[in-house]
C-alpha cells in the first residue's frame, strides 16, 4: 500500500474519531446559554427540546468504546497493510499467489490460519497415523483396515466432509459420478486401485462419434446395439446395422462390450449408466461424447488421510 | 415562532396523502412476497416449478420492496410532511412534488417487472438493473431539490433536528447509489451490465453501499421520522438538544466506516477488516443517543401508554432499535461475526430492525398522519390500531426468536468437530435442524402481515368516512 494511502485513511479515521471524542466534550457541558432542564429557545411546529444533560452512563459508554477501539487499533492492523499492529497479527498470507507458495509459505508463516491449522495437524494428525500405520512404520493393508470399524468410520467421517459433494452422501453417486456402493468399477476396484485413484485423479473422456458414424443415423444404429448388449429389445436391423460399426467402440469398450479398467471404459452390457440409460442418453453420449473428471486428492488431503478415505470406499462393495 | 401562529402556510398535503397511501399498499405487497419466500423455505413446491416464482427471484423482490417500496414511501411521506410543518413554508419547486411521487413509483414498478423476470446485477439490495439505477438517480436529485430548497426558503431561523437527519439520509443515499451502481452496459439495448468494480473492491464497493443502506436510510431517515412523531405524538419537548447534537454528527461520521464488518475473514485485507469492526464498535453509542432522546422524550407521559396503540408502536420501536444496535455491533466483533455469519442469526438481526423498528416506527408515524391528511379528528378504530400494535408485537417477536435459535444452532453445528478433526454435521443436517424454526418465522411473518391488512382496512373507514366525523378516542382501560 503506498504511503498516500496510508495517510489517506489514518488521518481520516483519525478525524472522526477524535472529532467524536472532541465532540463529546463540548456537548458534555452547557455552553448553550440556557440553564439546565429548561427547554432551548425555539419551537418546531409546537415542539420544544429541553437543554438537559447528557446521561453520564451514556457519556460513559462512548468514552469506553473509544478506548477500546484506539487500543484494538494499535494491537491489529488498521490503518495499513504495512503495518500488522503491535501484536504482529495477520488472518492469513495474503499474497500468496498459488497452491506451491501457499505450502512454501506454511512453513515459516505465523498467520492465524496458518497456526489453526498446524494446531488441528498436530492434534488430529496423531489419530489418522494410529488407524492407518502398522507399528513398522507402513500402512496398513488397505482390506484390513476395512474390517476395522473404527477406522471406517473415521474414513466415512473424510469421505462425507470431501467427497459427498459429488458422490453423495450415501455414496451412490448420481449423474455423471459413479456409484461407488456397487460392484461396477470404471478403473478397477481392488483397493490399492481406488487408493490410486483418488490420490491422482482421472480424466475419462470418451470422444464425439457423431462424424464418424456418418450423422444421427449411425448414432442410432450404434445405440441400439448397444441396448441391447444389456439385453433390452431394439430394433434388429438398427441393432444389426451397429454391430458392424462397434468395431470402432471396441478399441476401448471390448469386442464384448465389457469395457476396460486400463482406460477407465465402462461396461456396456450391464444395466448401469453413468450418464443416463434412456436411449437420447446414450444416443447423446455417442454423438457427442462425455467428460469425466475425478480430482487428485494426495495434496489436497494428504496421504493418510486417502488412505483412510480409500479403505471406506473399498468397504462398501464389500459388505454383502 | 410569531409567523407561524398568525398564518397556516398553504402546505402541499397532497403528495404527503400519495405517499402515506402507497406506504401501506406496497408494505402489504412487499411483506406478502416475504411471507410467501418463507412459505417456500419450508415447503419448497410452493415456488410452482415456475422461474419467476422461485426463491432466487422473489427474494431480491421482497427486500427491494420493504426497503424501496414502503420504507422509502414512508420517508418520503413523512419527510414532505415534517419539513414543511417545521421550516413553515410550502415545499419548494412546484409541480417538482409531483415528479417525486410517479417517478418513484415508475422506479418500483419496474422493480416488480424485471426481478421477477430474472434481471439482476446481482448486488445485494442494488439488484437493479441500469436503466432503474438511471431513472433512480433522476428522481433521488429531484427528491433533494425539494426537500433541501424547502429547508432553504424556510420561516424559522434554525433547522430542526429531524430535517438534520433526513437531509443526511437524502444526501449520502445519492452518494451510495451513484458511486455502488457504477457499471457498463453490455449494450445500450441490453438490460445486462457489469460492474465497474473487480474483486474485493467490488465486495468492499457493495457493503460500503449495503451498510449505509442500513445506516442511512433505515437509521437515519427512521430517526428523523422519530424526532417529529414521537414528540408529536407524546405532546412532550424533546429530552435533550445536546443529545441530539452530539448523536446525529458522531452517528453520521462512524456509520460510513462500518461496511466492512460485512466481509470479516474474506478476502478484504486485514487493515480493512480491523477498522471496520472498531468503527462498528463505536457505533453503539451514537446509535442509542437516539433511542435515549426519543424514550426519554415521554417522560412525564408514560401514563399515555395506556391508552394511546400509536404511542405503543413509536416506543416500542425505539426499543427494537436499541435492542439491533446492541445486536449490530456485538456481531462486528470478529470472533462474535466467526459464529454469526452466514447463518440464519443475521437474518434476525435485520428483520429486529426492519420489522421492530422501521415498519413500527413507520405505522406509528402513519396512524398519526392518517386522520390530519384526511380531515379527520382520529382513526376509525383505535381498538383495531391496538390489535395492529400486539400482531405487529408478537409477529416480530416470533420471526426473531425464530431466527435467532436456528443461527446460533446452525453456527454451532457448523463448527462441531469430531476426535479426529472432521465435521461432526453436514450441512444438509443443519439445515433439517432448521425446519421448525423456518415454520415459526413463517408464522411470524403471517401475523405482522395481517397486522398490516387491518391497518388498511381501518385507513379505508377513515378515508372514506364523511369529513370531520371521527372524533378523537382513547382505548378503554
Amino acid at each position: 500500500m503506498s504511503l498516500f494511502w496510508t495517510i489517506w485513511i489514518s488521518v481520516i479515521t483519525l478525524i472522526v474519531v477524535i472529532g467524536c471524542a472532541i465532540l463529546l466534550r463540548l456537548t458534555s457541558r452547557n455552553d448553550t446559554g440556557v440553564p439546565e432542564g429548561e427547554p432551548m429557545p425555539h419551537t418546531f411546529d409546537g415542539i420544544q427540546e429541553m437543554n438537559n444533560p447528557l446521561p453520564k452512563w451514556w457519556v460513559g459508554l462512548f468514552w469506553f468504546t473509544i478506548v477500546i477501539a484506539v487500543i484494538y487499533s494499535f494491537a491489529f492492523p488498521t490503518f495499513t497493510a504495512n503495518y500488522n499492529g503491535l501484536l504482529n497479527w495477520t488472518s492469513s498470507e495474503q499474497s500468496v499467489m498459488n497452491p506451491e507458495e501457499s505450502a512454501e509459505l506454511a512453513k515459516t508463516s505465523q498467520s492465524q490460519y496458518q497456526r489453526e491449522m498446524n494446531a488441528a495437524d498436530d492434534k488430529f494428525g496423531a489419530v489418522f497415523k494410529e488407524l492407518a500405520y502398522q507399528p513398522s512404520g507402513e500402512y496398513k493393508d488397505l482390506t484390513l483396515i476395512a474390517k476395522d470399524p473404527e477406522a471406517v468410520k473415521v474414513g466415512q467421517r473424510l469421505y462425507l466432509q470431501n467427497c459427498a459433494q459429488c458422490h453423495g452422501s450415501d455414496a451412490r453417486g448420481s449423474k455423471g459420478f459413479p456409484n461407488l456402493t456397487d460392484d461396477d468399477w470404471l478403473y478397477g476396484g481392488e483397493a490399492e486401485t481406488i487408493k490410486a485413484t483418488i490420490m491422482h485423479g482421472r480424466n475419462g473422456v470418451m470422444a464425439a462419434w457423431k462424424d464418424v458414424l456418418g450423422g444421427d443415423q449411425g448414432v442410432t444404429e450404434v445405440a441400439s446395439y448397444v441396448l441391447q448388449l444389456s439385453g433390452r429389445r431394439v430394433n434388429a436391423i438398427e441393432a444389426q446395422a451397429g454391430e458392424e460399426k462397434f468395431v470402432i467402440c471396441a478399441a476401448c469398450h471390448g469386442a464384448d462390450g465389457k469395457g476396460n479398467h486400463a482406460l477407465g471404459a465402462p461396461n456396456l452390457t450391464d444395466k448401469i449408466w453413468l450418464y443416463g440409460g434412456s436411449r437420447k442418453a446414450v444416443e447423446d453420449t455417442i454423438a457427442n461424447g462425455r467428460n469425466g473428471v475425478m480430482p487428485a486428492w494426495a495434496k489436497v488431503l494428504g496421504e493418510d488421510k486417502v488412505h483412510l478415505i480409500s479403505a471406506f470406499v473399498y468397504s462398501l462393495s464389500q459388505e454383502k | 415562532m410569531t409567523t407561524a401562529t398568525i398564518t397556516q402556510p398553504d402546505y402541499n398535503m397532497k403528495v404527503v396523502r400519495q405517499f402515506t397511501l402507497t406506504t401501506i399498499l406496497w408494505g402489504i405487497i412487499g411483506m406478502a412476497v416475504g411471507v410467501l419466500i418463507a412459505a417456500q423455505l419450508v415447503w419448497p413446491a410452493l415456488n410452482f416449478d415456475t422461474p419467476w416464482l422461485t426463491y432466487s427471484r422473489l427474494r431480491p423482490l421482497h427486500t427491494n420492496a420493504v426497503i424501496f417500496a414502503f420504507g422509502t414511501s414512508a420517508l418520503m411521506a413523512t419527510s414532505f410532511y415534517v419539513v414543511q410543518r417545521t421550516c413553515q413554508t410550502r415545499l419548494f419547486g412546484g409541480p417538482l412534488a409531483s415528479i417525486v411521487f410517479w417517478g418513484w413509483q415508475l422506479v418500483i414498478l419496474s422493480a416488480v417487472i424485471t426481478l421477477p423476470l430474472g434481471y439482476t446485477t446481482s448486488k445485494e439490495y442494488a439488484e437493479l438493473e441500469w436503466p432503474i439505477d438511471l431513472l433512480i438517480t433522476a428522481v433521488w436529485v429531484v427528491y433533494a431539490i425539494v426537500f433541501f430548497g424547502t429547508m432553504a426558503i424556510r420561516k424559522t431561523s434554525h433547522i430542526y433536528v429531524a430535517n438534520w437527519f433526513f437531509g443526511a439520509f437524502i444526501l449520502t443515499v445519492a452518494v451510495l447509489h451513484i458511486v455502488n451502481s457504477m457499471a457498463i452496459p453490455v449494450s445500450l439495448g441490453s438490460m445486462k451490465s457489469y460492474s465497474i468494480y473487480a474483486g474485493a473492491v467490488d465486495a468492499m464497493v457493495q457493503w460500503w453501499y449495503g451498510h449505509n443502506a442500513v445506516g442511512f436510510l433505515l437509521t437515519a431517515g427512521f430517526l428523523g421520522m422519530m424526532y417529529y412523531f414521537v414528540p408529536k405524538q407524546a405532546n412532550r419537548p424533546v429530552y435533550s438538544y445536546r443529545l441530539s447534537i452530539v448523536h446525529f454528527w458522531a452517528l453520521i461520521a462512524v456509520y460510513i466506516w462500518a461496511g466492512p464488518h460485512h466481509l470479516h475473514y474474506t478476502a478484504l485485507p486485514d487493515w480493512a477488516q480491523s477498522l471496520g469492526m472498531v468503527m462498528s464498535l463505536i457505533l453503539f453509542a451514537p446509535s442509542w443517543g437516539g433511542m435515549i432522546n426519543g424514550i426519554m422524550t415521554l417522560s412525564g407521559a408514560w401514563h399515555k401508554l395506556r391508552t394511546d396503540p400509536i404511542l405503543r408502536f413509536l416506543v416500542v420501536s425505539l426499543s427494537f432499535y436499541g435492542m439491533s444496535t446492541f445486536e449490530g455491533p456485538m456481531m462486528a466483533i470478529k470472533t462474535v461475526n466467526a459464529l454469526s455469519h452466514y447463518t440464519d442469526w443475521t437474518v434476525g438481526h435485520v428483520h429486529s430492525g426492519a420489522l421492530g423498528w422501521v415498519a413500527m416506527v413507520s405505522i406509528g408515524a402513519i396512524y398519526h398522519l392518517i386522520p390530519r391528511l384526511f380531515g379527520q379528528q382520529g382513526m376509525y378504530s383505535v381498538a383495531l390500531i391496538n390489535l395492529h400494535f400486539w400482531m405487529a408485537t408478537i409477529g416480530t417477536v416470533l420471526y426473531i426468536v425464530a431466527m435467532w435459535i436456528s443461527g446460533v444452532m446452525q453456527g454451532l453445528m457448523w463448527r462441531a468437530v469430531n476426535a479426529d478433526g472432521t465435521l461432526t454435521y453436514t450441512f444438509v443436517e443443519s439445515l433439517e435442524k432448521s425446519y421448525p424454526f423456518y415454520t415459526i418465522r413463517f408464522f411470524g411473518g403471517l401475523v405482522f402481515l395481517s397486522g398490516m391488512l387491518i391497518m388498511a382496512y381501518n385507513t379505508y373507514k377513515t378515508i372514506t368516512a364523511e369529513k370531520g366525523s371521527i372524533k378523537p378516542q382513547e382505548l378503554g382501560e
